[in-house]
């Protein structure tokens, strides 16, 4: 903790308060904001991950009702029987909703402390350089990304905002879901604001890492970009397929 | 050809004075002069009516030294690009152009007077680490240790970086990660750097986010840098932070 330094009789705020003791390396660590982005880009890759694999698992879908249950019957049995029915779920449930809550502790801390970084903004126009929309709205399509998967829980995993909803019978729940305009216009917004959202975050994660190499930069870039659009093309294909009526 | 201009320049007589842009015609102005020089003339008028001066910062006036540095139009060092206030040439506007001249605005620069502002928090930075403790000899003595040319090289592109605070202007956050990363690459890219590779790092990091924002890798900074400091080296000195921390130094025997 440094002290506020004071030159020519203007002092210079410090940031962080004083008070907070030594504390475990790890405590330390994300008390850091370099430390802090280090974590958001861990559990960024958790779940960009995770996005990725449930796009592709629901692309059984498009096997029809019997390759769709099975499916989900194999994951809620999965490690059967070495872990209980539903075991290997919950796992992944903990480590989605740890990650997720580190995600957005992280976020919300550093953008108190950045807005406190610059107090007073420039009067003429923001002429942005560099910045992508994309970096720009990282905020935004975070919050919506976060109200979704809260709606998407409480649509296909616990039914509650389904307005038709067979415990255990995720095909026929899908199709009903979706069948609803309203329904798949707000899934399909949802995931373009993830889109924006990964697009950023799939580059950046590189930088926060330091994973930097001249030789590769440039395809990380291109990564971004192509996860982003085989994620949000297969998500948004559901939604589409069923009101289509490719799906039914 | 000669420019009619007209300007909105912040004035704020002291740190507690809240400020205010005021407006003024710059009449017959030489394409190729420099901001700077704009900013003389219309002292030189301000001068002759009797009405304070605009307080500037500016020293070598070659692009070389880091003392100038206004924000125009909403862009670090203005619209060129990639160079200093002082070598931003008024054939970049055109007659008729309202220019909006401000301060650097972060929370670790206060405004001393109106275009000047306090940039010690960067001094703090480069105290708490921009140093090394190997005697190096005198400049005979410079092939003694051997550097690698590419890490000279690399090396010398992160020095390049003058201290002006443009990415910390141009940054939404306020962050100072360019200007930092510049200064912990520099030396830890060198042999004669690696005894404090890690303690200067964390100290450096430390300090710099005692007064400045966090990175959300926009890219701003490196875009309004005069020397075009690229932030791959952010991504570097990230990478040394998470190692430092990662690492028990004292038993690896580096400081």
């Amino acid at each position: 903790m440094q002290p506020s330094r004071s030159e020519g009789g203007v002092r210079v705020p410090a940031l962080r308060r004083p008070g907070m003791g030594p504390a475990m390396w790890i405590v330390e660590f994300y008390r850091s904001n370099v430390g802090k982005k280090a974590v958001m880009a861990i559990t960024g890759i958790v779940l960009l991950a995770y996005v990725l694999l449930h796009m592709v698992g629901n692309l059984k879908l498009y096997e029809g009702a019997s390759g769709m249950n099975a499916y989900a019957e194999w994951l809620r049995t999965l490690g059967y029987p070495a872990l209980p029915e539903y075991g290997a779920l919950w796992i992944l449930r903990v480590l989605l909703a740890v990650s997720f809550v580190l995600h957005i502790h992280a976020a919300v801390s550093l953008t108190l402390t950045n807005r406190k970084a610059r107090s007073v903004g420039y009067q003429s126009q923001r002429d942005y350089a560099a910045a992508t929309y994309a970096a720009r709205t990282m905020r935004y399509t975070g919050v919506i990304v976060l109200l979704f998967v809260i709606y998407h829980v409480l649509h296909f995993t616990t039914g509650h905002t389904h307005h038709d909803f067979v415990e255990n019978d995720v095909y026929r729940n899908v199709v009903e879901g979706f069948s609803r305009w309203e329904v798949s216009g707000f899934y399909i917004l949802a995931n373009l604001a993830l889109g924006l959202h990964i697009y950023h975050g799939a580059w950046s994660l590189f930088q926060s890492l330091g994973w930097n190499n001249r030789r590769f930069n440039p395809w990380r870039r291109s990564f971004a970009a192509i996860f982003t659009a085989v994620v949000v093309i297969g998500n948004i294909s559901f939604p589409i397929a069923v009101l289509a009526g490719i799906v039914d | 050809m000669a420019l009619d201009l007209t300007l909105r320049v912040w004035r704020q007589s002291s740190p507690q004075d809240p400020g205010r842009f005021e407006t003024y015609e710059a009449k017959d102005i030489n394409e190729d002069s420099s901001f700077l020089e704009l900013l003389d003339v219309v002292n030189e008028q301000l001068i002759e009516e009797g009405k304070e001066p605009i307080a500037f910062d500016h020293d070598c006036r070659e692009g070389i030294c880091g003392s100038c540095g206004v924000v125009i139009n909403g862009r670090p060092h203005g619209p060129a690009g990639h160079t200093t206030t002082c070598q931003l040439h008024m054939r970049h506007f055109k007659t008729g152009d309202t220019i909006t001249v401000e301060p650097w605005r972060a929370s670790a620069f206060p405004v001393i007077k109106d275009l000047v502002v306090d940039r010690s928090a960067l001094d703090g930075i480069v105290q708490s680490g921009g140093y090394i403790t190997a005697p190096t000899g005198a400049a005979r003595d410079a092939n003694s240790i051997l550097v690698p040319k590419t890490a000279s090289d690399t090396a010398m592109d992160a020095a390049e970086c003058i201290g002006c605070g443009a990415c910390v202007a141009a940054c939404p956050n306020g962050a100072a990660q360019l200007f930092t990363a510049a200064k912990v690459s520099h030396l830890n890219l060198l042999p004669q750097g690696q005894p404090e590779r890690w303690s200067r790092v964390t100290q450096m990091v430390d300090t710099m986010e005692d007064y400045f924002g966090s990175c959300t890798n926009y890219g701003e900074c490196e875009a309004a840098c005069p020397k075009a400091i690229s932030i791959d080296f952010i991504a570097m000195m990230n990478k040394d932070y998470l190692a430092a921390k990662f690492k028990d130094q004292r038993r690896q025997g580096q400081g």
